[in-house]
């Protein structure tokens, strides 16, 4: 346990000298963000100029299909990019008032946890499957918090109780393996929360779960989010989920924010041709349906993107002009963006 | 299967299982007993006989051995359409099923000791499943990871032997044939899997790949038409016949289905079971791969079993429905009936945890939160597998089986003592 008495030291200067926060700024802004991937193909620009906010309190889903950046924009957020190949090549994540950005390590190493937390896909690999969900779940107590080993225990049997694992502390001695997906899946949430953070990333929290499991699953996050009010980044693909739980949605392709609204009326009158096309091929449970629409072609690749708009040479509304200037975000409304030429002919006023 | 016929009860082996079924159909006496008693049984043919014996005399007045496979089907509270046209069926029905399945189960035993290997249990990862498919059809299966669907799809391409039960592909049992028969018999039933990134041999080229299936059915396309059928294949699906030399990796998910999709289709089969073929792929591809799916059905007539736990893509392309829960099957019917309303608790569950991409029925729908989780299949809750988390469960649901058959409030055939419509789907308001 050497790694934990190292950080325990470190730990004893709480702010680690980082900037003043202030209390009025937004809780999490993010401005024109840069990521590029330096490959042996060529430098891929993973995440072009992402651009939002979150409030305390809500949610805001980033929309998105793989390759479209989204999980990437997550872990520049979080600070977690595997660098190399991936490098932040540009703007600001302001936490507070803050940019994140320019902490250095150590200091950003403080923030994870106990001020942005991140809740990962698949919690079978996520967790350590050596070590008892009861020790993962105490580590954040006993490096963060600096706790000893029987009170981390404790907390950790506090953790699984908050996220609804009945007979929390059987059960706080058991292993990864021994608990099914849903239940893994409500360990993570239970080590995201453990420190109470203030902004909660979580990257495709329900993709590897059924239904039945996914829908406990997001009740939980939603009841603890308005317990807590945090911030929530939902990273998802699923549409359905983006209409149940968010307020705004911020819609990307191939690294860029296309779309972005308020969800009601992004789903009512989308404007951007990509949304469009999107919410007209998918399926619905309440609707039957006919020949479902479809968005030809395939997503461009990041390292030989089209010149112009990068989503022009699917749409079905492309023009000459589209192939060569790449468009800028166009204000459709006072909190509605689209990154389209012709916006004003996709959403009708 | 003319062999075993042969063996056993040469003359009497269909009567019996008319009359079995008349019986079931006429009464409460189960369709669901069948399944039920399948297990203890074992053997197919003691199951059906059993069965025959003790209904013989309920008699059912001469059904011709066809139409009572027809009927079975009914009673097994399995076929699509219960009511009003029952007369007019059994004609239509004999000539139009291509996949007849009938109390399906498979057990996989647990064992202990090193040397002296004990059965101290069994897995009951499919326990009494029937269905029909007719040409042109298509049957959705939904349910829950760990409820039996994928092993049903291996029971049904032959890559697991039933414990018992049949299997019938127009008329012929898979399950009592052996060696060549079945070989050649298996071709009218082919698979797309659900991953087309670890289906498809990487080593090998497209036309390796697609042209496979006529290597070992040598006898479909000659030797010297190979390449050019895989080319007419490769077109059918909507890829460049000019890519038949390229490998697997040079090509996008949702180009590597549609290999797995031509692949499939080599033998010309009548069903294909497609095992979520689409969970794999993008949302902007899904769309373009389950379109390719409807077309392949108009064009070529074919009948798809099509498995996945994504209710919102079955209820665009299924005709029928059969909702999964622990290895049984609890609700089956009409798919816009089952999913309009519902009878079974768990299918009401499993419809209303749906999120609708819709914001505006936030809130609205009626939303129903299982708690717990799927019990294990090695050790089923008594009765009603459902029980343990129903929250309209009483005494009479650990006792007794519920059986799967139309009942007083469900149009459809429910397997719930309770059973009772409910629309989940849409805005409660």
């Amino acid at each position: 346990m050497s790694i934990v008495s190292r950080m325990k030291k470190q730990t004893a200067p709480s702010t680690g000298g980082r900037p003043e926060a202030d209390s009025s700024a937004p809780l999490l802004e993010v401005e024109n963000l840069q990521v590029e991937f330096r490959t042996r193909d060529g430098v891929a620009k993973a995440v072009n100029g992402v651009t939002f906010t979150l409030e305390a309190g809500r949610t805001r889903a980033i929309l998105g299909e793989s390759g479209s950046g989204k999980s990437v924009t997550a872990q520049a957020i979080m600070g977690i990019l595997d660098s190399p190949p991936g490098y932040v090549t540009g703007g600001s994540v302001r936490h507070r008032g803050v940019d994140m950005l320019k902490l250095n390590r150590e200091q950003r190493r403080l923030m994870r946890g106990s001020t942005v937390a991140m809740i990962f896909q698949d919690a079978l690999s996520a967790l350590n499957p050596v070590f008892t969900v009861g020790f993962q779940l105490g580590e954040m107590f006993r490096i963060h918090r600096g706790m000893s080993r029987k009170d981390a225990r404790k907390k950790a049997i506090e953790l699984l109780d908050l996220v609804r694992i009945p007979g929390a502390a059987q059960r706080v001695d058991d292993y990864p393996h021994q608990f099914s997906g849903g239940m893994r899946q409500r360990v993570m949430i239970a080590m995201a929360l453990a420190l109470d953070p203030e902004i909660l990333i979580a990257d495709e929290p329900t993709t590897a779960l059924d239904v039945t499991v996914q829908a406990q699953i997001m009740k939980l996050l939603a009841e603890l989010q308005a317990e807590r009010s945090m911030g929530l980044l939902l990273i998802t693909h699923d549409m359905g989920v983006v209409a149940d739980v968010a307020d705004d949605i911020s819609v990307m392709y191939a690294g860029r924010v296309v779309e972005q609204a308020p969800v009601s009326e992004i789903y009512e009158s989308p404007a951007h041709p990509y949304t469009k096309s999107l919410l007209e091929s998918i399926p619905r449970v309440d609707l039957r349906g006919q020949e479902l629409s479809v968005i030809k072609g395939l997503p461009p690749t990041l390292t030989a993107m089209p010149p112009g708009c990068s989503f022009a040479p699917r749409c079905y509304m492309a023009r000459e002009k589209c192939g060569q200037e790449a468009p800028p975000a166009f204000d459709v409304a006072a909190d509605r963006i689209s990154r389209c030429h012709y916006w004003d002919e996709v959403h009708p006023a | 299967m003319s062999k075993k016929t042969a063996k056993d009860t040469p003359s009497e082996e269909n009567p019996p299982a008319d009359a079995a079924v008349a019986a079931d159909g006429t009464g409460d006496s189960p369709a669901g007993g069948a399944a039920a008693t399948a297990p203890e049984t074992g053997a197919t043919e003691d199951a059906t006989s059993g069965n025959g014996a003790a209904s013989g005399d309920a008699g059912a007045p001469a059904v011709e051995s066809e139409s009572a496979s027809e009927s079975a089907s009914a009673s097994a509270s399995v076929t699509e359409t219960p009511r009003a046209e029952q007369p007019a069926a059994p004609v239509l029905d004999k000539a139009e099923n291509v996949l007849e399945v009938r109390d399906l189960v498979k057990h996989f035993p647990i064992t202990q000791g090193i040397v002296l290997r004990r059965k101290v249990g069994a897995v009951q990862a499919v326990d009494g499943i029937s269905l029909d498919l007719r040409r042109g059809e298509t049957l959705g299966i939904v349910g829950e990871s760990g409820c039996g669907k994928s092993t049903l799809a291996k029971l049904l391409i032959g890559l697991e032997r039933p414990t018992s039960g049949s299997i019938k592909v127009r008329g012929q049992d898979l399950t009592e044939l052996r060696g060549g028969d079945l070989l050649a018999a298996r071709r009218n039933i082919q698979m797309v899997f659900q991953d087309p990134y670890t289906s498809l041999n990487p080593r090998m080229t497209v036309g390796d790949l697609i042209g496979e299936p006529f290597e070992i059915h040598t006898d479909v396309v000659p030797r010297q038409g190979r390449r050019q059928r895989v080319q007419e294949l490769l077109e059918l699906v909507g890829l460049n016949p000019d890519h038949i030399n390229r490998y697997p990796h040079q090509f996008s998910g949702g180009q590597r289905q549609r290999i797995g999709i031509a692949r499939a289709l080599a033998l010309e089969p009548e069903v294909l079971l497609c095992d979520e073929p689409v969970s794999a792929l993008d949302v902007s591809i899904q769309a373009q791969v389950i379109n390719l799916l409807e077309k392949l059905q108009d064009e070529l007539g074919l009948s798809y079993l099509f498995i996945a736990h994504d209710l919102s893509v079955v209820r665009h392309i299924a005709d029928k429905l059969g909702v999964m829960y622990l290895g049984r099957m609890v609700e089956y019917g009409n798919a816009e009936e089952i999913y309009e309303a519902p009878t079974h608790p768990y299918t009401q569950a499993l419809l209303s945890a749906v999120p609708v991409p819709d914001p505006k029925l936030r809130g609205m729908r009626d939303e129903i939160v299982l708690e717990g989780d799927v019990p294990s299949p090695a050790n089923p809750p008594s009765g009603c597998r459902f029980r343990t988390r129903c929250w309209k469960a009483e005494d009479v649901c650990a006792e007794e089986t519920p059986l799967l058959q139309v009942r007083e409030n469900s149009r459809h055939a429910s397997a719930c003592h309770f059973a009772q419509e409910r629309d989940v789907v849409h805005g409660a308001a």
